[in-house]
């Protein structure tokens, strides 16, 4: 019983996303990324609840949305081991890992306040350049950044 | 985009490196070639280079073709807050070419996004500055007689100096060794040795500007030590003379070294230097004309080879 009680602390959901297994320290990175701050559908966030993996994990639940395929790619930025279940009426239909993309478009600032991209009203883009540890560089100014200390837009 | 278009030395492969000196050679021989009868280009410099502008201006000159541009952005409209994107495109509308120097870093990249008119960067802040390398290849080939197996020490400011990071890398095709004579503030950034390391360049790290690394070198390469790039003033002063080059320093150097300097020099090369015939620092910005000609030409797509047989 007192199982169950704890599983249902945080809400179940009929249909929609949720991810799954964000290290605590992105969460807030990885809401920014999804942009839910503007959604009026209910959104459950946990963080800091316990996991055997990476120690404290964060879990965002999204009620009626599913996201593009780019929007979950994004994720692995932050939390390339983040997993994505999308589910529809309680039922969990797809379960899948987060992938990076070769590019990212936007959604990252570049930290070198001479890049043109920090003067200019315009997109930033990064290249992946260390798959291992995530690191990006900027495809205008060159400036390289580790993607867990990158600044999110 | 186009894909004339020069952002960095990146850009240019082994076998294009090696025929631009080629044709940097030719433009010596021919510095006045009406190749750019009724062309325009634009020569947009947001940020003062008097040395670089005049260079470009003159290659274009010689070339045949007309100029028009500006110095300094104070007298551009970027000075009413109107975006890069905005300049670039209306100056293409009215120019085949356009070569811009910029103070911030990418400004040059984002411009080709922007136009179909091809680029040439002048210099974007402390990022790239392509036509520099170019001429430094240029009068490494011309004084040496080869690119392959020379042994090139660089000096003084490896931190920030981006002439040094664009020679490195664009050396990278030619097997050189490399010397690095730099104080602690200033040496060598950890990215390029790893780039050496993935190249398989063979480099040495010194603090001490000694006879040993002078005699063992084909090439100096010496740049300014700027006092802006300490943050203590009193290591500045300390290590400010480390660096100079004195003409005594090159009596036993091989009988082919060259001295080069980027320039503008402050005292990092000595005056009793400038008469000895391994001082090479004027030739070199004078290369610079005939390296920038070949660059223009690549730029517009014209084969001067092609030109020159009508």
């Amino acid at each position: 019983m007192t199982n169950s009680k704890k599983e249902l602390a945080v809400a179940a959901l009929r249909n929609g996303t949720v991810i799954d297994h964000i290290p605590s320290d992105m969460l807030f990175k990885a809401v920014k990324i999804l942009g839910i701050e503007q959604m009026t559908t209910h959104i459950t966030i946990g963080n800091n609840l316990d996991n055997k993996l990476l120690g404290t994990k964060g879990i965002i639940k999204v009620a009626d949305v599913f996201f593009p395929e780019e929007t979950y790619n994004r994720i692995a930025l932050i939390a390339p081991g983040a997993k994505i279940n999308i589910i529809r009426d309680f039922e969990v239909v797809e379960k899948r890992l987060v992938e990076l993309p070769d590019t990212i478009t936007g959604i990252v600032r570049c930290g070198n306040p001479k890049c043109i991209t920090n003067n200019e009203p315009m997109k930033t883009r990064f290249t992946v350049t260390d798959r291992n540890d995530v690191t990006i560089r900027c495809d205008y100014c060159g400036q390289s950044v580790k993607s867990s200390d990158a600044t999110i837009d | 985009m186009n894909s004339n278009s020069l952002v960095s030395i990146d850009n240019i492969s082994r076998e294009e490196i090696l025929d631009l000196i080629e044709r940097a050679r030719y433009f010596e021989e021919h510095p006045n070639h009406k190749i750019l009868d009724g062309k325009v280009v634009a020569t947009l410099f947001f940020e003062p280079s008097t040395r670089t502008r005049l260079s470009f201006e003159t290659a274009v000159n010689r070339l045949g073709g007309r100029v028009i541009g500006f110095s300094d952005a104070a007298t551009s409209s970027s000075s009413k807050g109107e975006t890069l994107k905005d300049t670039i495109k209306m100056v293409s509308n009215y120019v085949d070419l356009i070569i811009m120097r910029h103070y911030l870093e990418g400004a040059a990249r984002y411009a080709t996004e922007v136009t179909d008119t091809p680029i040439i960067n002048a210099g974007d802040g402390a990022n790239q500055h392509p036509s520099q390398t170019m001429l430094d290849l240029y009068s490494i080939s011309k004084t040496q007689g080869r690119l392959d197996d020379l042994t090139i020490t660089l000096v003084g400011d490896l931190k920030y100096g981006r002439t040094v990071h664009s020679l490195l890398m664009a050396m990278r095709y030619f097997n050189p060794t490399f010397h690095f004579v730099a104080c602690d503030e200033l040496k060598m950034p950890h990215e390029y040795k790893e780039f050496c390391k993935n190249y398989g360049i063979k480099y040495t790290e010194h603090k001490d500007f000694s006879t040993e690394v002078i005699n063992a070198s084909d090439i100096l390469y010496i740049t300014r030590v700027q006092r802006e790039r300490f943050t203590d003033i009193m290591e500045y002063e300390k290590v400010k003379n480390l660096y100079t080059l004195r003409n005594s320093m090159l009596a036993e150097a091989k009988d082919n070294l060259k001295v080069l300097h980027p320039l503008p020099r402050v005292n990092e090369i000595d005056r009793d230097v400038d008469d000895n015939p391994k001082a090479y620092y004027f030739e070199q910005a004078r290369n610079g004309l005939y390296a920038r000609q070949a660059l223009i030409c690549r730029a517009l797509g014209i084969d001067i080879y092609k030109e020159a047989e009508k």
